[in-house]
């Protein structure tokens, strides 16, 4: 084992940090100036689509260089790397993968710019899990692709300018994954309905979207007719890495921490109390645990040896950390911890209230843990399919 | 970077495994340790071992051994413990590293060579009856008298206790809490007796020592006489990081012979592995050995290196381990039905082994509270 960086990497780690001590100021004195200005200086840099390749605009960072920028950048709580994220994190990579060269030059450099929002057309109110069984019907008509049909769940339609949509084009197709087609569909075209639907927190994240003959032109096609399974769920494949979600975690379990030693209750300080001391530890090594796994894995790559499915192993540790650590904190705060926003005895504002409601967004959103469970049971140790 | 092994390192352990499916299948191991008075080792296989490098292969190579890091032991310590191999090389490991860190050069000259060549066996007594993992559960006093140390009291759970030619032992020396010595007892000193337990695991051994007024010069004291609860806190981390280590192999071993079950056995016209409630629970256990794999692939990196958080990375993978592998032992025979029940099936023999390791240097409740204390809460 050897967690000795390059000369180069080295290097490269040392003109990161130089960057963010010259240009980085302390979270609470981040003006929207700042902000701008910031933007302007990582696209320079190359650092928003780091992973691309040069060539349509990205950094063309090698997957070491990737891991060390967004380290250093998650350690230092920097804002994120560019703005638009789903186009980031699937819609670019795929268009990129699959795309034509006018798609590419249409869309990437907007992405990179974060010019605008992408939002993701897959489920349907009878296909999540099984994704593959999508409806959304779409008829060929001369130049253009006519869709009728519904999606749901689909994040921050209301503010999106693009959408990258699955529809089935072959109704007949013997394999349900055969006759399904991408498309990128601008969310002003006539015949789409954005209905925002609340969600348990209250807020409005995502809509149902509706399709009534809504026309768009055969150029807009990402990929072939009928490949809309490969260019999809390969690029959602690229997206790897848990180095960003790790910090995001260790931020967490310090605020946890931090909250049982701030708490009295019962004229005992909760950090005292061996359940919760426990459970800490417990959640503490979890995500140690995938740090260690995200690293393993890094290796695996490094080695050019393809990863498989075990990323689902970090799947399943988040899903499990993103409800464990909000029910922890609620059982530290005891009865104040049903309280919202206002009320005088409420902790944090009751952010934490908030926080235990947001962890359906990692735990369903993406795959649940049953899905993840098949993925593994499957595909890593070879089990009959069910 | 390089989270993983060395080409060395993975060529070893392709030799390790085929040395021990050639010589130690479970059929094999049956046989050793369920013979009437078995020793629970099978000392010709042992000496193979050892001739092939494998048990000095982290001690210095002036003194015999191959000089190399823990981390390619824990790659034999894997293998190992996915045959169940039944030998005393943890033991002998951590009491060769005792020697080797905290002796002078005269006491290794003195013992190094006979563990390295695997004609002497090693071993490292710590609890007693307490049961306790601090300073304070050694109670085994050493009295001082001229040149020599008379040691009085009762070693208890120590590895391979019966096989061992020498001891380290942590002893007493004061009544400051961490007033701690470790001296080196070799079998046969007078007032010294080792006897063995009957073990659920049959392929452990772990037995007492008996100590009383047995005399050892105090040249056979490891470092400062009164001053090694540091050394000895180290021993302990070393004994949970190679425990957890071997856990990892058997661990595996568990899941895999379990998953070939599932895909074989048949009920409602189906095999049974396609069920969730079948698939789901084997994915967990995955789930957590990929886990304290990674977690004690570092911690033994982190001792090795003396890496600062080198305490909490072994307190993280030897509790994350003893909640994890005793539950793995557990599905494992309930997902096989009656027949995981049988003396005849292998299953069994893995959650005995994952009840043998859940206490081993510390259970989950002792290192999760001390990943909590280093954790500053
Ligand atoms: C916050 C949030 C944001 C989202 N954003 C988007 C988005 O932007 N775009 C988009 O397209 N989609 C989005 N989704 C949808 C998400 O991908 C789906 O909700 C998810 O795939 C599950 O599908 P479903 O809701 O239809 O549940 P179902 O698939 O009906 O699942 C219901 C329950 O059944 C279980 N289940 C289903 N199949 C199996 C099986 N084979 N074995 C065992 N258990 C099974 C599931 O685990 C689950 O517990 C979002 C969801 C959430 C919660």
């Amino acid at each position: 084992m050897d967690f000795q960086l390059s000369e180069e990497e080295e290097a490269f780690r040392n003109e990161v940090r130089g960057f963010l001590d010259d240009n980085l100021p302390e979270s609470h004195e981040r003006t929207p100036d700042f902000l701008t200005n910031w933007s302007k200086q990582i696209r320079e840099r190359r650092w928003v689509g780091f992973s691309w390749p040069k060539d349509v605009g990205g950094g063309g960072g090698s997957i070491m260089e990737q891991v060390i920028l967004k380290d250093e950048m998650a350690q230092r709580k920097a804002p994120s790397l560019g703005s638009c994220f789903m186009g980031l994190a699937w819609v670019g990579p795929a268009i990129i993968q699959y795309g034509t060269e006018a798609q590419k030059q249409k869309y990437v450099p907007d992405i990179l710019d974060g010019k605008y929002q992408w939002c993701t057309g897959y489920s349907e109110p009878d296909s999540g899990s099984d994704l593959a069984s999508l409806k959304c019907k779409c008829e060929r008509d001369g130049d253009d692709y006519v869709v009728n049909g519904q999606k749901i769940w689909t994040s921050i339609a209301m503010w999106s300018k693009m959408m990258i949509l699955l529809v089935r084009t072959d109704q007949a197709s013997e394999s349900k994954h055969d006759g399904i087609t991408c498309l990128l569909v601008p969310m002003d075209t006539k015949g789409i309905d954005v209905r925002p639907i609340k969600n348990m927190s209250g807020g409005e994240m995502f809509a149902e979207v509706f399709f009534d003959n809504v026309r768009v032109p055969v150029e807009n096609r990402l990929g072939e007719e009928g490949e809309g399974w490969k260019v999809t769920i390969s690029a959602l494949a690229s997206e790897r890495s848990s180095i960003a979600e790790v910090h995001g975690l260790i931020r967490k379990i310090d605020e946890v921490k931090n909250l049982a030693r701030g708490t009295i209750r019962a004229g005992r300080v909760m950090s005292e109390d061996p359940g919760i001391r426990r459970r800490i530890a417990q959640a503490e090594t979890k995500i140690e645990a995938m740090r260690l796994n995200g690293m393993r894995f890094l290796t695996k790559q490094l080695k050019g040896e393809p990863l498989g499915s075990e990323t689902s192993i970090n799947k399943l540790h988040r899903a499990d950390l993103e409800v464990g650590l909000g029910e922890l904190a609620l059982e530290i705060l005891g009865s104040s911890a049903t309280l919202m926003e206002g009320s005088e005895p409420t902790v944090d504002g009751g952010a934490w209230a908030k926080y235990s409601l947001n962890w359906p967004e990692v735990v369903i959103g993406g795959g649940t843990p049953n899905i993840q469970k098949n993925i593994i049971s499957e595909r890593m140790l070879g089990l009959p399919k069910d | 970077m390089n989270f993983g092994f060395t080409e060395e390192q993975e060529l070893l352990r392709a030799e390790v495994r085929k040395f021990l499916d050639q010589n130690a299948s479970l059929d094999r191991v049956r046989e050793i340790v369920e013979a009437p008075d078995s020793p629970r080792t099978e000392p010709a296989l042992w000496a193979r071992m050892a001739e092939l490098g494998w048990v000095g292969l982290n001690m210095p190579e002036e003194h015999g051994g191959v000089g190399l890091d823990l981390e390619t032991t824990l790659v034999v310590l894997e293998e190992t413990g996915r045959s169940l191999f039944p030998s005393p090389l943890i033991s002998t490991v951590i009491a060769g590293k005792a020697i080797e860190r905290f002796g002078s050069a005269e006491q290794q000259a003195r013992w190094l060579p006979g563990l390295a060549d695997g004609s002497k066996i090693g071993t490292f007594a710590f609890l007693e009856r307490s049961d306790a993992m601090g300073p304070e559960g050694v109670e085994t006093l050493a009295k001082p008298d001229g040149d020599e140390l008379v040691l009085s009291g009762e070693k208890l759970f120590v590895s391979d206790a019966a096989l061992a030619d020498l001891f380290v032992v942590a002893v007493r020396s004061g009544s400051d809490a961490q007033s701690i010595s470790l001296v080196v007892v070799e079998k046969g000193t007078s007032g010294a007796a080792a006897s063995s337990f009957d073990v659920m695991d049959l392929t452990k051994s772990v037995g007492k020592l008996s100590l009383e007024e047995a005399r050892v010069g105090v040249d056979c004291v490891l470092g400062t006489q009164g001053a090694a609860w540091p050394a000895t806190q180290w021993l302990l981390d070393l004994g949970a990081a190679l425990v957890t280590a071997e856990a990892v192999g058997s661990a595996e071993a568990a899941l895999s012979i379990t998953t070939e079950f599932a895909k074989e056995r048949v009920q409602f016209g189906e095999q049974i592995g396609k069920f969730q409630g079948v698939k789901h629970p084997l994915a967990e256990i995955y789930v957590d050995v990929e886990s304290f794999r990674s977690l004690v692939y570092y911690a033994v990196w982190a001792i090795d290196q003396d890496a600062d958080d080198a305490q909490v990375a072994v307190s993280r993978a030897k509790a994350y381990c003893s909640d994890a592998f005793p539950q793995a032992g557990i599905m494992g025979v309930q997902l096989h039905g009656g027949v995981g029940y049988t003396w005849e099936y292998d299953i069994q023999m893995y959650l005995k082994r994952s009840k043998w390791v859940r206490p081993m240097f510390g259970d989950a409740d002792y290192h999760y509270e001390r990943v909590a204390r280093l954790g500053d809460l």
